[in-house]
């Protein structure tokens, strides 16, 4: 009896699932993350605390509160009934949002002090200096962080699972649950997951390649 | 105070950057009473929701909790510490199949997810032992990074060192157990830290598989409890989760007080950084 081929259906949707959970509190993330990154590095000094403030709180966070204050706490907040899908994207984009924040800020450090103090010569802004001469220039070094962050982020969201999302977590449970051999039903999540780890380092060692320059 | 991103204020940037911190802070502080507001008016916040943690037992549970947290943490930590060790000795064994073995189990347990790691071993070995399945998934994951920290280490210690070992007579367990060893672990110290800060966040995952850690405590006591015909989950996830962040804290500041003492003592090897920094620091601020 070949468990894979028997719950195709099953292992189907559960892969579809952690893809899409992964790909949308990736751009959760991205956004989130670049946007405090912003902040943190910013002239006013409020924002630079809060940035700091919200790198420091999710980062000390065990992932698994933060899917309980997302599946208790917010509903309450925004309105109830929110789908477990929304909830676990929201609890895994803000989690992973103070890692990418982090790896951007380090980009930022990385750009070369005469590319901002030449903007700044021209008259520009702190947003446009950011924005059209560091960013574009820091992006080259995010890229192999953010590689491993999404990797982590990918198998962050098993957690979601457990949380009655539908991934390849969700898939293990259930054939566990059915009486299939759990080693079997180990061997063929883990596989699944190998794919789609090697899929993101493969996509970015390709853009990494893409954005590298001679120097 | 400067940055290169930004001239120095003038007096209308002042003057700009001090109305956008009154409307950011506004703003801010407006999002945080509506949240207040929308969560009181559930009842959630009621000040006999707070009353619970006035019982004997659910102070005597939390502090069960705390210590079953620890407990997992402390020995998930010391046998992946062990284990990393072992993997990383083996990794850069002599003989290709122990080299072999070392890579195939650290490329395995690093690529799969934790939580699925423990499940397995839950079910399928220790069902009556959460405590242990917990403990020896965290110990397999944490283990294969700690390997890859102190192997790093290892490669980071100055030939010349080695060749010195050598060059007395040193074996090659001597040079290894006697020379790199203690100076890698003396480099990685404050990655190793952090990792442990890794470590204590996942044991949260025990809540899954039903081990009696602080998290499932905290979700068990809100159960248990009818206050105004509802579960107190707010104040129970509030206090929790505090307790959870402050003892990340604690030991994530350990980490960086270590590598501030590494900085400070001069020998042939870079001490690694620890985590990148959670402060706002001036790292910017300084040209």
């Amino acid at each position: 009896m070949n468990v894979l081929l028997d719950n195709f259906a099953l292992f189907r949707e559960g892969f579809l699932g952690t893809i899409s959970l992964t790909a949308t509190s990736a751009v959760l993330a991205l956004v989130l993350g670049v946007v405090i990154a912003g902040f943190r590095v910013s002239p006013v000094p409020p924002l630079r605390a809060f940035g700091a403030a919200w790198v420091t709180l999710l980062r000390n966070t065990p992932l698994v509160l933060l899917f309980l204050i997302a599946f208790f706490i917010v509903p309450m907040v925004l309105f109830p009934g929110m789908s477990t899908y929304l909830l676990g994207v929201l609890a895994l984009g803000f989690y992973t949002s103070a890692f990418v924040c982090e790896a951007v800020r380090s980009g930022i450090n990385t750009v070369a002090v005469g590319q901002a103090e030449a903007a700044r010569s021209l008259g520009m802004t702190f947003g446009q200096t950011l924005s059209l001469i560091v960013l574009p220039q820091a992006t080259r070094t995010v890229v192999a962080p953010m590689s491993s962050i999404m990797i982590a982020l990918t198998k962050n969201s098993a957690i979601a699972g457990a949380f009655s999302v539908t991934e390849l977590f969700g898939v293990q449970k259930d054939l566990s649950d059915m009486g299939y051999n759990i080693m079997v039903v180990f061997m063929w999540v883990a596989l699944a997951y190998l794919v789609i780890t090697f899929t993101i380092s493969g996509l970015f060692r390709l853009l990494e390649r893409r954005l590298e320059v001679a120097r | 105070m400067s940055s290169v991103l930004y001239d120095v204020p003038g007096p209308k940037a002042r003057a700009r950057n001090r109305t956008l911190s009154i409307v950011g802070v506004a703003g801010l502080v407006g999002l945080i009473v509506w949240a207040f507001f929308r969560i009181e008016s559930t009842g959630q916040l009621a000040p006999e929701m707070w009353e619970i943690f006035q019982y004997e037992g659910v102070s005597d549970r939390i502090v069960e909790g705390v210590i079953a947290t620890l407990q997992a943490f402390v020995l998930a930590g010391v046998l992946s510490l062990l284990l990393g060790a072992a993997l990383a000795v083996a990794r850069l064994s002599d003989h290709l199949p122990v080299r072999w073995l070392a890579t195939a189990f650290i490329e395995l347990f690093r690529a799969v997810p934790l939580l699925i790691t423990i499940f397995v071993i839950w079910q399928g070995f220790l069902t009556t032992e959460p405590m242990w399945a917990l403990v020896l998934g965290l110990t397999f994951y944490n283990g294969a990074v700690q390997a890859e920290v102190l192997r790093a280490g290892i490669l980071a210690v100055p030939r010349g060192q080695v060749e010195a070992a050598y060059a007395i007579g040193m074996r090659k367990s001597q040079v290894m157990l006697t020379i790199q060893i203690p100076q890698a672990v003396r480099a990685m110290l404050p990655t190793v830290v952090s990792q442990l800060v890794v470590t204590l966040k996942d044991t949260s995952l025990g809540y899954i598989i039903v081990y009696e850690e602080l998290l499932f405590v905290g979700r068990q006591l809100a159960a248990n409890y009818v206050i105004n015909d509802d579960y107190p989950y707010v104040v129970v996830i509030l206090v929790v989760g505090t307790i959870y962040v402050a003892m990340c804290m604690v030991l994530a500041w350990l980490a960086k007080w270590i590598e501030a003492r590494g900085r400070r003592a001069k020998t042939g090897i870079k001490v690694a950084k620890a985590e990148p920094d959670v402060e706002a620091d001036d790292a910017l601020h300084t040209k």
